[in-house]
């Protein structure tokens, strides 16, 4: 198992979790390897690892590891 | 006869826009006034910010301006420094999947005013990067002229501090600014009612963002309308070509052919009787 901090939470996850388990978690709707919806529809979201961003297309290749702080960011209302 | 509402269009790196409304997307509880205020204001830009996802939140309001085919602008309110705003930048690049960004580097919380030393970096870094930066920035002309040279795809200055409602503090600079420049200029910020939305177009603006003057409105439906007119009187006001301002009256009814009035010693106020009226 690893500890990681998710958007500002101490999470454990299980060995070999990657970027787009996390996603696919926070969106309640399965992503495809493109880092896509496979329902078509635009996620709207965004991951930064260690203050990195990670380009959509590498989610599913990009391994959780312990200690990491990671954001999963969206759209909000602002000015 | 031109009967459009709309005799020219404003262009943003090369996309076209018949409203020159801007519209922020902060400020109100409900997803369901916003959608009518936004549909009021017939905007087809808005601004939304960037924060950490929390499941049935963003989601919802994305999915409205994606409906009603409203262009995104994300912004990086919230951004102290230029390294924080190039990282929310890029976070927005990801997530809604376009190079605009309104670059927003505030100095304090108090006065949420631009810090245009982070601004000037960060702007630079980003047009390298390939972003389209829509800078919000003061009020100064010199900065302004910076932005521009540093790539911005437009300026925008405020008109007074974000919220405050106080229109436009220096339309003096705000005009140097617009005569000046050679991209886009949006006037951005303090916006209170809609005759500061019109004296900004009338200022040589291209257009105008506002959020807090419509979302809160007492009604924002009905300011959001009014918006929509304010911005469309001001830019045709622009073009129609105002009469110059002068110090002494000049009358626009014929000084000649008036009509010649005694003045009877019964009624020196003129408060006589009607022909067959007894006194």
């Amino acid at each position: 198992m690893s500890t990681i901090i998710l958007n500002g939470t101490a999470q454990v996850v299980p060995e070999r979790t990657t970027v787009v388990d996390l996603v696919t978690q926070a969106a309640g709707r399965p992503i495809g390897p493109d880092g896509h919806a496979l329902d078509g529809s635009r996620l709207g979201m965004a991951v930064a690892v260690d203050a990195v961003v990670v380009p959509r297309g590498r989610w599913h290749r990009t391994p959780v590891v312990s200690g990491q702080n990671i954001e999963i960011i969206t759209a909000v209302q602002g000015g | 006869m031109a009967t459009t509402a709309h005799p020219d269009s404003l262009v943003l790196e090369g996309v076209e826009f018949t409203s020159r409304l801007i519209m922020g997307t902060g400020g109100l509880s409900s997803l369901h006034t916003l959608e009518q205020a936004l549909l009021a204001s017939g905007t087809q830009l808005t601004t939304v910010a960037l924060r950490r996802y929390a499941p049935g939140q963003g989601d919802t309001l994305f999915s409205l301006l994606q409906r009603h085919g409203i262009r995104i602008l994300p912004n990086t309110a919230g951004c102290y420094t230029a390294r924080d705003a190039l990282l929310t930048a890029e976070l927005g690049r990801e997530a809604l999947e376009t190079d605009w960004v309104k670059l927003e580097v505030i100095a304090d919380e108090d006065t949420l005013l631009p810090d245009v030393v982070e601004l000037l970096d960060a702007t630079e870094k980003l047009v390298n990067r390939g972003f389209k930066v829509f800078a919000y920035t003061s009020d100064d002309p010199a900065v302004a002229r910076r932005l521009e040279d540093f790539g911005a795809a437009a300026v925008m200055p405020l008109g007074s501090p974000i919220g405050t409602g106080l229109g436009i503090l220096n339309p003096h600079n705000i005009e140097l600014i617009a005569s000046r420049a050679g991209i886009p200029v949006v006037l951005d910020a303090g916006i209170g009612t809609a005759s500061d939305a019109s004296f900004a177009m009338e200022l040589g603006c291209d257009a105008v963002l506002l959020a807090s003057a419509v979302t809160r409105a007492q009604n924002p439906v009905a300011m959001a309308t009014a918006m929509r007119h304010a911005v469309i009187a001001g830019r045709l006001a622009v073009g129609a070509g105002r009469i110059p301002a002068r110090r002494h009256a000049a009358a626009s009814s014929p000084m000649t052919g008036l009509i010649d009035v005694q003045v009877s010693a019964d009624s020196p106020r003129g408060d006589w009787a009607q022909i067959g009226e007894k006194r």
